[in-house]
């Protein structure tokens, strides 16, 4: 085990990866000198100009030619600075990468992964640099979306991304590229699809994705401060979705509470909860709530970012609403 | 690098020194000092967030501010501060934004990347690259529509040049012949990396203005006279409807991409060699030999830098904003109500 942070991860898991299987290449811009949120600081150095490019401020050419170089054997994967510029490439990414296996009956592979950073975490960056897109992900199907959440799934989610056949975006909420945690040494792998359940509990749970996980345990100790037992399931990826973990859990809770960052108009939470309501419609005890963002774009001042973000206050009065 | 700078056309020599010499020479100095002021607010820790600074490249905003009236339209990047105040912004208003108090230009909800004023014809900052250039053809096409012989002045980067959206916009202004110029400050790099190392071409705008049918400018973006007279020339063209231009001003960021960047992939001889020629000394420097009385340089620089003082002290003042407007403006009606 190593003390890590979360961009300290990041760079572990390329590197284990890019020792292992020399067909997996990393591009984007500045990635050579070390990418802007300094993941990839000396990869260049170590494999050299030829698998690790440095493109100009092209996100299409970018994401374009990650699809054709896994068409072409190879592993890539692609840093896209901010994930709100998934919006300039979005025809690559929605219409070729996602469909491209499906349309062709299965002749064509796509082991590529799209890096990006996400959501807000307070540092500022406004509307066109904050947004949480793993929705925009989520509404296309032929995408496999993980948003790790602790330095030790920075590292073993990215390695299993990277492992899967298919493609996979990587939500890196940039709040977390500063915070430190365990990682294990060697070879750490995490596989997409199962969920995390950080601790247990009777009276409710709280599901929580990347930066999100943190608030629904900062609610869960002042919780436990009042007697109420919340159990934390960090969901880690959205597609595949760990509906079973989350499912099992509410048999014994009865009470599930999703929160999400990104605006409560539409969402994954939105997802989660109709299909706990449908199929553990027999378990609950409450309807399922959900703790979003506000729909507006994200401002940048501080006062007002804390305004429409979701915050621990607001889990437990959710929770509190329920009982 | 070093002939990068040396300019297609230079600076036609004005007359002996006038009230407008010495307001481009403030203008300058304002958005240098505003550029300090940000700096050193950030270093305190009250300004939050990303902040592009434009120290060092003055000359290519007031430049381009000297050859437009009421009516005209310019846009920029994130990089933007300068870009607002040369049109007339008021710069109390920005640095309240850019701290995040009540009474910012964009009530605090744009921040540093988004400093926009409307009133004085400054359609904004935006910081997803080259979103703005179609934006720009899109004012430029109202103003041809209205035909009052108003025109669009489009900023961006040299990194700009190499997304789709600069190559869609400038083929669709020269299709449509719209009074839009499109000026490129080329600064040599994108965040960490050189433009060179990305592109083939030497001028990443002005080389492939040909491809579009457009006239191959550049200019040296340091020199403010020669940035006015190039710009001069191509806004009449376009006034008369002759259609757009692309114009490359060659500069160079005096500090890092961001507040936060210490920019230490810069090599020493390069950043020492384009201080000499940073343009707010450099205009001093001309104005002195025009016989311009150190006194009266001095009178301004100093008048700036207390007016600069003043309206940061009134701005670290100013109360932050109420947390409810942050759920105002989405929609015309002023709210954000999206359901029953
Ligand atoms: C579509 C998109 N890709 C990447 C970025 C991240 N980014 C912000 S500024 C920048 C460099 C831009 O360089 P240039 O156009 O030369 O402008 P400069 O900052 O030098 O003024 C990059 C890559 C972005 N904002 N938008
Ligand atoms: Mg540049």
């Amino acid at each position: 085990m190593a003390e890590l942070t979360g961009r300290d991860a990041i760079r572990a898991a390329l590197e284990q990866e890019m020792a292992r299987d020399e067909r997996v290449v990393l591009l984007g811009e500045d990635v050579a000198p070390g990418g802007v949120f300094k993941t990839t600081p000396g990869l260049v150095d170590r494999f050299g100009a030829e698998r690790v490019w440095d493109t100009p401020i092209s996100e299409q050419a970018i994401v374009g030619s990650a699809m054709g170089a896994a068409m072409g054997g190879l592993r890539p994967v692609a840093e896209i600075m901010f994930a709100d510029f998934y919006a300039t490439c979005w025809d690559l990414v929605a219409n070729e990468i996602a469909k491209t296996r499906y349309m062709t009956g299965g002749q064509v592979r796509l082991p590529l992964v799209v890096r990006g950073s996400n959501g807000g975490g307070g540092l500022g960056f406004g509307a066109q640099h904050s947004q949480s897109a793993e929705s925009w992900a989520m509404c296309v199907p032929g995408l496999k979306i993980a948003c790790p959440s602790t330095p030790s799934d920075f590292k073993g989610l990215l390695a299993g991304a990277i492992r899967e056949e298919d493609p996979v975006l990587v939500f890196e909420h940039k709040g977390l590229y500063g915070r430190t945690g365990e990682v294990p040494d060697g070879d750490h792998v995490v596989a997409l699809g199962e969920s995390h359940t950080l601790r247990e509990g009777s009276d409710v749970t709280l599901v929580g994705l990347a930066f999100t996980v943190g608030i629904c345990e900062a609610a869960a100790d002042q919780l436990a401060d009042e007697g109420i037992s919340a159990e934390v399931i960090d969901l880690r990826t959205l597609v595949p979705l760990d509906v079973a973990a989350v499912l099992r859990s509410v048999a014994t809770t009865n009470r599930l509470v999703i929160v999400e960052e990104g605006p409560g108009q539409l969402g994954w939470s939105a997802s989660l909860a109709a299909i706990v309501s449908d199929e553990g419609f027999d378990d609950l005890d409450a309807p399922v709530l959900r703790v979003c963002g506000a729909s507006v774009p994200l401002p940048a001042a501080g006062v007002l970012e804390e305004e429409v973000n979701p915050n621990a206050q607001r889990v437990i009065a959710a929770v509190r609403r329920m009982s | 690098m070093a002939d990068d700078s040396s300019p297609d056309r230079a600076g036609t020599l004005s007359p002996p020194p006038d009230a407008a010499d010495l307001e481009l020479y403030r203008s300058m100095l304002l958005a240098r000092r505003m550029a300090e002021k940000t700096r050193q607010l950030w270093t305190d820790g009250g300004v939050h967030g990303p902040g592009h600074l434009s120290d060092g490249h003055e000359a290519i905003s007031v430049g381009v501010a000297a050859c437009l009236r009421e009516g005209d339209a310019t846009i920029g990047t994130y990089r933007g501060h300068a870009h607002a105040l040369a049109r007339g912004a008021d710069p109390e208003a920005v640095l309240r934004e850019l701290l995040g108090r009540e009474g910012g230009v964009c009530d605090a909800k744009g921040g540093s990347m988004h400093i926009t004023s409307v009133e004085h014809g400054y359609f904004g900052s935006y910081a997803i690259v080259g979103a703005h250039l179609p934006i720009a053809c899109g004012l430029a096409w109202a103003q041809r529509l209205k035909g009052e012989g108003n025109v669009t002045v489009c900023f961006f980067g040299d990194g700009a040049t190499n997304i789709g959206a600069f190559h869609e916009a400038v083929n669709l202004a020269a299709v449509w012949q719209l009074p839009l110029i499109f000026c490129c400050e080329n600064n040599l790099y994108m965040e960490y990396t050189p433009i060179t190392a990305v592109t083939p071409v030497r001028h990443p705008a002005a080389d492939r203005a040909s491809a579009y049918g457009l006239d191959r400018v550049v200019v040296d973006g340091n020199d403010v006279e020669a940035v006015r007279d190039v710009i001069a020339e191509r806004v009449q063209r376009a006034r008369k409807g002759d259609g757009p231009s692309i114009v490359e001003a060659m500069t160079y960021r005096l500090r890092g991409h961001s507040l936060a960047d210490p920019a230490a992939y810069r090599p020493e001889a390069e950043v020492q060699e384009w201080a000499r020629k940073e343009p707010v000394g450099r205009y001093r420097t001309v104005l002195s030999e025009r016989d311009v009385p150190a006194e009266e340089l001095d009178g301004v620089e100093r008048e700036v830098s207390e007016l600069v003082d003043e309206v940061a002290e009134r701005a670290l003042a100013a109360p932050s904003p109420q947390g409810e407007t942050a759920m105002t403006d989405v929609w015309a009606d002023g709210g954000s109500a999206w359901r029953s």
